[in-house]
């Protein structure tokens, strides 16, 4: 795909989520109301104004035996109660050198009950290269004891199907220090050469984070990383030289607005 | 210092009441727009401001040149005309809360054609006062309440008080942030818990194993684990400096009385959030009136206010030495206080301070026991007695009114209702609530309305019957009915609900003499009734009083249709 086709794509998406999103609650307002009550209503408390807000959940210097690197993984929402504009962001670079790994996601989300969201929308990898974009769609929420699950399904614009299933949780130790374990498995439907993945299990990774928050928005932590590419996946991996195992130490900072 | 911290001696109030007799002459049809001159006309200007509490200065909304805005002090048959000039760069109004009155003159933006008052305008409100009693007025738009917007009224009764007292003071309570109100209902919005200091910890947890032991302490955390609920939710919003008569803790309001006097507080909740236990250790209190309407005189030790609510209650310091007026907020992240003494600059002591209660399964029973609200009858469901005595998990083997389990876990609070109130002492109930007068109207209701108190307490979304203001269907009744309202409460917070415009008779198991109420304060998992006789024509907010509640969707439209011929 070309970069102007990527960008026209991108932006046919983004306005068909904005015209969904408008239409349900104004379909509500006739539903519901008498004839002038809606315009009553919005000289009152109603659908608070759009809100949003920015997440940096892990920036991180991740230290190992080979290379060590900075990882990321950021997300943003813009929108009402229901219906939400979605950023994720996520990626990695070593400390010298480029970047890696670099993925975003525009995403549609509308919440569907009171824990979950069902989102919708493209994913594009700027790296590893060649240049991947992929459909999105998936759930994200809050399971029974607190967990916190993201699923999603990605069919990329060669047809290939992937699938990434993502689960934390927040144990308090006290009011300000929590220890976050997190794990994370991504699967292939198929083998895709050029990045390296086979059918099947691709990877899991698992990682434990104890920060401290400082204040709510800001929580500086330290934690342990380890992943392991499974299947074929490690065997490619292994024929390019590469361990299929990383143990990482990490030291980074979460904040959000 | 504006009026509320004057106290009226029992001659001026005597000399009021005279006069508000000659007041009552002028007839006024309610209903009607009326052009009759008024006893009396005041203007209250609402600009920005500043307030200073305990020393810190943060910005805030007066009307009426104070924080709180000045005490009215009117009487009952009186025709009060007030010219309310908006000196903001937004909206705002000012809704009468608790007076029966004309739909229009009820300020609350968006009914019964009430237009808000845009910037630079003066709305004129006249209305003919039909009631005695406390109550309070205070803005209806945005959240420029919590930005301390509220006032006391004080309406003196047409003919004898039968509360007779050598002092009256208003002691209105509140809350205030110097955070900005739309920061705080956005973070409620990104974060419910945001605000959330007290929840249970690991630390919490072994604690909790070893005086209960694991098994059990893993097992409660498992039940609240699956419902994705927090047993420690409490209050939403932290960071408050709790006044009275909008002086902080340390600036130590005083109300001056000589000892052997009796001295009538009145005592409104004009918080946003905040539920407050009320106390003046050393000094029994007698209840003589709830939301304005006079009560049944009962003695107590202490008693909560919901948000909204108003109690006025009549003491007597003995001794030339200082009391101390306690409000603690129910989830104990601080307190107001004020001070009854001789003269000014007297201190009291500050009374140790209780207990966080955290919630129990019996909290949810109504919303998750799988209990069948439809079979239930809402006679035997007297709100008073619920708070504690059918709490089937809590031991109350010994328990007489509010006097429960805390001496059994003197550590902790259990429950909601569970104020810590230590043994022996009287805590005030709702089912001790009984009307000083007769009920005008003792027929059975006619019909049923119930009203599910409900929310998505994870996303901060608030509704009543699953449906935020916008999307929900008015509730409509024909004008003299008489309906009972059952409120459902589904969520694990208290939520204090109000209705404009008319009184509800509380179903508490008086019987013609149900307490008379403007707000009535429904306890977590739990179910009130109310009965109402619908005869204010009109189409009257109801709503939850906590102002992030109500901003997040918990208000319908209650309307009083005129009886058409076919009926």
């Amino acid at each position: 795909m070309t970069k102007t086709s990527l960008r026209t794509a991108a932006l046919a998406a983004g306005s068909v989520l904005l015209a969904l999103s408008a239409v349900p609650s104004r379909v509500a307002a006739q539903e519901h109301g008498g004839p002038g009550d809606a315009d009553q209503a919005e000289q009152f408390h109603e659908e608070p104004p759009i809100l949003s807000t920015l997440l940096v959940d892990r920036l991180e210097h991740r230290w190992r035996d080979g290379e060590n690197s900075i990882d990321w993984e950021v997300q943003g929402w813009i929108g009402g109660d229901t219906n939400k504009v979605r950023l994720n962001a996520e990626g990695s670079k070593p400390v010298e050198g480029g970047v890696e790994e670099a993925e975003f996601q525009l995403l549609y989300s509308r919440m569907t009950s009171e824990f979950w969201d069902v989102q919708a929308g493209i994913r594009h990898d700027v790296r590893p290269r060649p240049q991947t974009t992929y459909g999105v769609v998936g759930f994200e929420g809050v399971a029974p004891y607190f967990f916190d699950v993201t699923a999603q399904l990605f069919v990329s614009e060669d047809g290939d199907f992937s699938a990434r299933l993502e689960a934390e949780y927040d144990l308090l130790i006290t009011q300000k220090l929590v220890l976050q374990p997190v794990a994370e498995v991504n699967v292939s439907a198929q083998r895709v050469r050029e990045l390296h993945v086979g059918p099947g299990f691709n990877d899991v990774e698992l990682g434990l984070r104890l920060r401290y928050e400082v204040v709510r928005e800001f929580a500086p932590y330290i934690g342990v990383n380890w992943e392991r590419k499974l299947g074929e996946t490690a065997d490619i991996a292994r024929d390019h030289g590469e361990d299929p195992s990383d143990l990482s130490f990490v030291t980074g900072v979460r904040f959000w607005f | 210092m504006h009026e509320a911290s004057r106290g009226l001696s029992r001659r001026a109030a005597l000399k009021l009441a005279a006069a508000a007799g000659l007041a009552g002459i002028v007839t006024v049809h309610p209903g009607r727009r009326v052009f009759a001159a008024a006893d009396q006309s005041l203007d209250l200007a609402v600009e920005r401001t500043r307030i200073t509490i305990d020393g810190e200065t943060s910005g805030a909304i007066s009307i009426g040149g104070s924080i709180p805005a000045p005490t009215l002090r009117w009487r009952e048959g009186q025709e009060v005309v007030v010219h309310v000039t908006n000196r903001l760069d937004e909206a705002t109004s000012v809704h009468w809360h608790g007076l029966l009155l004309q739909g229009v003159m009820d300020g609350a933006p968006g009914f019964n054609g009430y237009r808000p008052i845009g910037p630079g305008e003066t709305y004129t409100y006249r209305f003919k006062l039909r009631q005695a009693g406390t109550y309070w007025y205070h803005s209806h738009s945005a959240s420029q309440e919590q930005e301390g917007m509220y006032g006391a009224i004080v309406i003196e009764p047409a003919g004898r008080d039968p509360v007779r007292t050598d002092r009256d003071y208003v002691v209105l309570l509140s809350d205030h942030t110097p955070e900005a109100p739309e920061s705080v209902l956005r973070k409620l919005k990104v974060s419910e818990g945001y605000y959330n200091n007290g929840r249970r910890t690991l630390v919490d947890f072994f604690r909790d194993a070893r005086r209960d032991g694991l098994g059990a302490a893993m097992d409660d955390r498992l039940a609240w684990g699956e419902m994705r609920m927090d047993a420690t939710d409490l209050a939403d919003v932290t960071g408050y400096r709790f006044l009275v008569n909008g002086k902080g803790p340390k600036d130590n309001w005083t109300a001056l009385c000589d000892p052997g006097e009796r001295v009538r507080l009145r005592v409104v909740n004009g918080s946003a959030m905040s539920i407050f236990d009320v106390r003046i250790p050393g000094l029994s209190m007698t209840v003589v009136a709830a939301d304005g309407q006079n009560v049944v005189p009962v003695k107590v030790d202490e008693f909560r206010i919901g948000v909204g609510e108003t109690y006025d209650v009549v003491v007597m310091p003995t001794g030339d030495k200082p009391f101390t007026f306690f409000a603690e907020p129910i989830d104990r992240t601080g307190f107001a206080r004020a001070t009854l003494a001789s003269r000014e600059g007297m201190e009291g002591e500050i009374p140790e301070r209780r207990p966080r209660a955290i919630l129990t399964m019996e909290d949810m029973a109504m919303a998750h026991g799988g209990m069948d609200h439809g079979s239930m009858d809402h006679r035997t469901m007297d709100p008073g007695s619920m708070d504690h005595g059918s709490m089937p998990g809590m031991d109350h083997g010994a328990m007489q009114g509010m006097d429960h389990g805390a001496a059994a876990r003197p550590e902790r609070a259990v429950g909601w209702a569970d104020a810590g109130t230590p043994p022996g002492a009287k805590a005030l109930s709702y089912a001790d609530l009984k009307s000083f007068s007769k009920a005008r109207d003792l027929r059975e209701p006619s019909h049923e309305i119930e009203i599910q108190l409900t929310g998505m307490m994870s996303r901060y979304i608030w509704t009543l019957n699953g449906r935020k203001f916008d999307e929900g269907a008015a509730i409509r009744v024909a004008y003299g009915d008489r309906i009972r309202i059952r409120f459902v409460n589904t969520t694990m917070m208290a939520h204090p609900m109000h209705l404009h415009g008319m009184f509800v008779e509380l179903e508490n198991g008086q019987t013609d003499r149900m307490p008379r109420k403007h707000v009535v304060l429904v306890p977590p998992g739990q179910v009130t009734t109310v009965q109402l006789t619908a005869d204010e024509p009109g189409e009257w907010p109801l709503h939850c009083h906590l102002l992030y509640h109500m901003a997040s969707g918990m208000m319908t439209r209650f309307i009083v249709e005129p009886r058409t011929a076919s009926l």
